[in-house]
């Protein structure tokens, strides 16, 4: 998907600048995106550094999280090792991630959103999908207009700017925000949708990465139109009847899905990568119990519970394994989920430099209407009242102000830094547990701050 | 060695020593059975053992013994072997590092391993006492089925054996529900009071294999070697001790009740398994006593939801308690009596499955204790 410096041809006609209003009837989807969000609010409040190549970037060993348009002229890219982005861009200025006054912004941008409809669907931090249609009455406006709306109110409240695409289904929204950007507006007509889609390349079709991409090509499909044209069976024969059919669905404008409020996540977890790769078993077994904590303090606060326990370790080749264990009752208690991590950990993880650890808790559910399973000698107040009173106090005193004993600083060998390279990006910031959706629910690819 | 067995006794011997084997012996020789001809007692018989650190099982089978001769072969191979022979006697003779097995017309060669590799099998600790194989079956049946399968909690995986006081008690938890047997036994006087724990699967499979109608189970403990033995119809075995702290549970467990219910265990059974259809996996069923109803319920108006009403003889107070519903069935099942007795005090309060005799009333020995799912709202 492109940026505006490099748009398809013809799609100029649908940015809406110089007073040019395409038209938006039945265009209730937006896709509001910030522009290179991070970076963005870093500059906010250091503008003389505007025109200066300026990458957020966690450690040495991190990734890039964001980079303005002065730093992506010189190749850099969320999600690039931090390593190859310095030699990329040697007079690139690299920020550390300071990820409260991030969620700050992203609390505010996300009120304006609710502000015009309550059908908020947040994706991250940085972008969402909002389906406008039962507002334009009240508002008295376009969904183009009000896209305008939102530009102005977000850039007057927190002075970063973001771009939107305005369409009739989520696919194209998020296509048009991607190529309004930055600080743009684009509207798909919807009896133009599939002019604007069918020139485009089949990787620009949801779910096309660069293996399907390949797929596709040997069967002679490189553009949309070409695999919107393609014989149903055929494509299946090539990619499965899953994929196959949604993409088929999506090459010719049809995506039913809705703008849901609360995506449910499927999973909560937390991950670290070390500055250093670790050796040490006992480091391994505490950074397990830091994010053992945050995971299940995430769990509390939405007042959910998991059954299954993941570890994640990633050793310095890249070598990936993710080992769980079902318990009989779900939990949310930091002690229990520390404990099976460490017991997985034991046994499944051999030694090794380890580049990567993770924690996640899976098969969650809501213990507001889900039974609880009494133990035999729990007592009235086990672990678990404890923990929800560290909660509150980290939420009155900050995060430093109750820690499990092995977690002080004096235990703490291992520098830290933002979040981890890897498949898994911090979808929803680093600090907090990450949330999986799993499922479709998440457009691959095109992702940008 | 060379030796003539018989085709079952060697089959049902060898089939039974393979079944503790690991699946994946960490070393191979730990996958392999001992076959041990003419050195042990009685001298004509072939000794068939296996050891995997853990546990070790030994049987004799009755041989002519030509050649005596110890020697190593894969215990799941021998066992496949020996359960597919024809009815015939069985030759078995070892040259060199080959082990043949003759039955009938049918002839194999199997590799052996080195025998020096193999570890020493421990000996039968001290004689503690014995009991009847079938109360011992079925009281190890009674109680494993409480023990924690989860083995990151070891503690829970066992079943405790306590000796004291002319009883011997069983008891299991993994803290959903507790079960204990209790019956009075006659100590050899050997082993004094103690209390131990023993890997509740070992146990279960032990007990279900010695503890044959008519036969005499002998129990034997080292306590300081961390070891059990059992005996019982030619067989032996032994189990290492599990070195963890069972719950102090005798404090927790009701010394009284508020409300009470003789139920008759079959319909009860249909009925929860009927309703928890709906209970989406691991959830409750909930069981709400009114008078002489009481009325199971399961699942919600998103899932689906089932009810069913039984004739119960209840005294107390109207209430609703929910339980998970495989941990109830587990518990009816566990009674082997008609009826149950199930008592409670408040729906977040253990409650108790005892069963009940010929006679109405609860018959002793035996207990379930179940924690209660506590209801959403």
């Amino acid at each position: 998907m492109g940026r505006s410096g490099d748009l398809p041809r013809g799609v100029d006609r649908y940015l809406v600048k110089d007073g040019n209003w395409p038209d938006d009837t039945g265009c209730v989807v937006l896709h509001v995106d910030m522009d290179a969000f991070y970076a963005s609010v870093e500059l906010r409040d250091r503008p003389e550094l505007r025109d200066r190549p300026v990458i957020v970037a966690g450690g040495n060993r991190g990734v890039v999280l964001s980079a303005n348009y002065p730093a992506r002229r010189y190749g850099v890219r969320s999600a690039m090792p931090t390593a190859r982005a310095r030699l990329l861009c040697p007079g690139g200025l690299f920020i550390p991630p300071r990820f409260s006054s991030y969620r700050e912004v992203s609390q505010g941008v996300m009120a304006i959103f609710r502000d015009i409809t309550p059908l908020v669907e947040p994706l991250s931090l940085d972008e969402a999908f909002l389906d406008v249609g039962g507002a334009l009455r009240r508002l008295r406006r376009t969904p183009a207009q009000i896209g305008q709306q939102i530009r102005e109110q977000v850039f007057a409240a927190h002075r970063v700017t973001c771009s939107v695409g305005v369409a009739p289904t989520k696919f194209l929204a998020k296509l048009a925000s991607g190529m309004a950007k930055p600080d743009g507006m684009l509207v798909v007509p919807r009896s133009e949708a599939l002019d604007f889609l069918h020139p485009l390349p089949a990787t620009a079709l949801w779910g096309v990465g660069r293996r399907t991409a390949e797929q596709l090509a040997r069967i002679g499909l490189d553009t949309v139109a070409d695999v919107a044209a393609a014989p149903l069976p055929r494509l299946r024969r090539a990619l499965g009847v899953a994929v196959a059919d949604q993409l088929h669905a999506l090459a010719n404008g049809r995506d039913a899905r809705a703008v849901r409020p609360e995506v449910r996540e499927k999973s909560i977890g937390a991950e670290e990568t070390f500055e250093i790769d670790q050796h040490d078993r006992e480091l391994l077994r505490r950074e397990l119990l830091r994010l053992a904590e945050r995971t299940t303090a995430t769990l509390r606060s939405r007042r959910l519970r998991g059954r299954t326990v993941s570890i994640k370790v990633r050793y310095a080749d890249f070598r990936t394994i993710t080992r769980a264990h079902t318990l009989l009752v779900a939990t949310d208690v930091t002690t229990e989920v520390h404990r099976v991590a460490c017991q997985l950990l034991d046994e499944h993880v051999p030694a090794g430099a380890v580049r990567l650890i993770g924690v996640r808790v899976e098969q969650l559910v809501d213990h507001d209407d889900a039974g609880e399973q009494l133990l035999l000698d729990e007592p009235e107040h086990g672990w678990r009242d404890a923990e929800r009173a560290a909660d509150q106090a980290r939420t009155r005193f900050g995060s430093a102000a109750v820690r499990p004993a092995s977690l002080l600083a004096a235990h703490d060998p291992a520098a830290r830094r933002g979040p981890s390279a890897g498949d898994d990006l911090p979808a929803a910031g680093g600090p907090p547990a990450t949330t999986g959706t799993g499922g479709p629910g998440r457009p691959p690819g095109g992702r940008r701050r | 060695m060379k030796i003539r067995v018989e085709r079952d006794g060697l089959a049902d011997a060898v089939a039974w020593v393979a079944r503790s084997l690991p699946s994946r012996p960490p070393v191979p020789v730990l996958g392999g059975v001992l076959l041990d001809a003419g050195s042990g007692e009685p001298t004509d018989a072939l000794t068939v053992s296996g050891f995997d650190y853990e546990v070790s099982a030994t049987v004799d089978v009755p041989a002519a013994i030509a050649d005596g001769g110890r020697t190593l072969v894969s215990g799941r191979l021998l066992a496949d072997i020996t359960k597919a022979l024809p009815n015939h006697p069985v030759e078995i003779s070892v040259e060199g590092a080959r082990m043949a097995i003759t039955c009938g017309s049918a002839r194999f060669s199997l590799p052996t391993m080195p025998v020096e590799d193999y570890p020493q099998l421990p000996a039968m600790p001290q004689f503690a006492g014995e009991l009847p194989g079938e109360v011992f079956a079925s009281a190890v049946g009674q109680v494993a089925v409480a023990a924690g399968k989860d083995d990151t909690l070891p503690m829970l995986t066992g079943v405790r054996l306590e000796i004291g006081e002319g009883k011997l008690t069983l008891v299991a938890t993994d803290r959903f529900r507790l079960a204990m047997r209790e019956f009075p036994w006659e100590p050899s006087g050997e082993v004094g009071d103690t209390a131990v724990l023993v890997p509740a699967r070992t146990l279960a499979e032990a007990a279900k294999t010695l503890g044959t109608s008519g036969s005499r189970v002998e129990l034997s403990l080292a306590e300081g070697d961390g070891l059990l033995g059992l005996a019982g119809s030619g067989r032996r075995t032994t189990s290492r001790l599990l070195d963890a702290d069972f719950p102090k549970y005798r404090q927790l467990l009701p010394s009284e009740h508020s409300g009470a219910a003789v139920i008759d265990v079959a319909p009860m059974v249909e009925a929860i398994k009927r309703v928890s259809l709906v209970a989406e996996r691991g959830t409750q069923v909930r069981l709400e006593f009114v008078d002489s109803v009481l009325r199971l319920s399961a699942g919600g108006d998103d899932e689906g939801s089932a009810e069913e009403e039984l004739q119960v003889e209840y005294t107390g107070e109207p209430v609703t308690i929910a339980f998970n519903p495989s941990y109830l069935l587990d518990g009816l099942g566990a009674l082997r009596t008609d009826r149950a007795h199930l008592s409670f005090t408040t729906p977040s309060r253990p409650a108790l499955l005892k069963p009940v005799d010929e006679d109405g009333g609860v018959a002793p020995g035996y207990l379930y204790l179940l924690m209660p799912v506590r209801l959403p709202g």
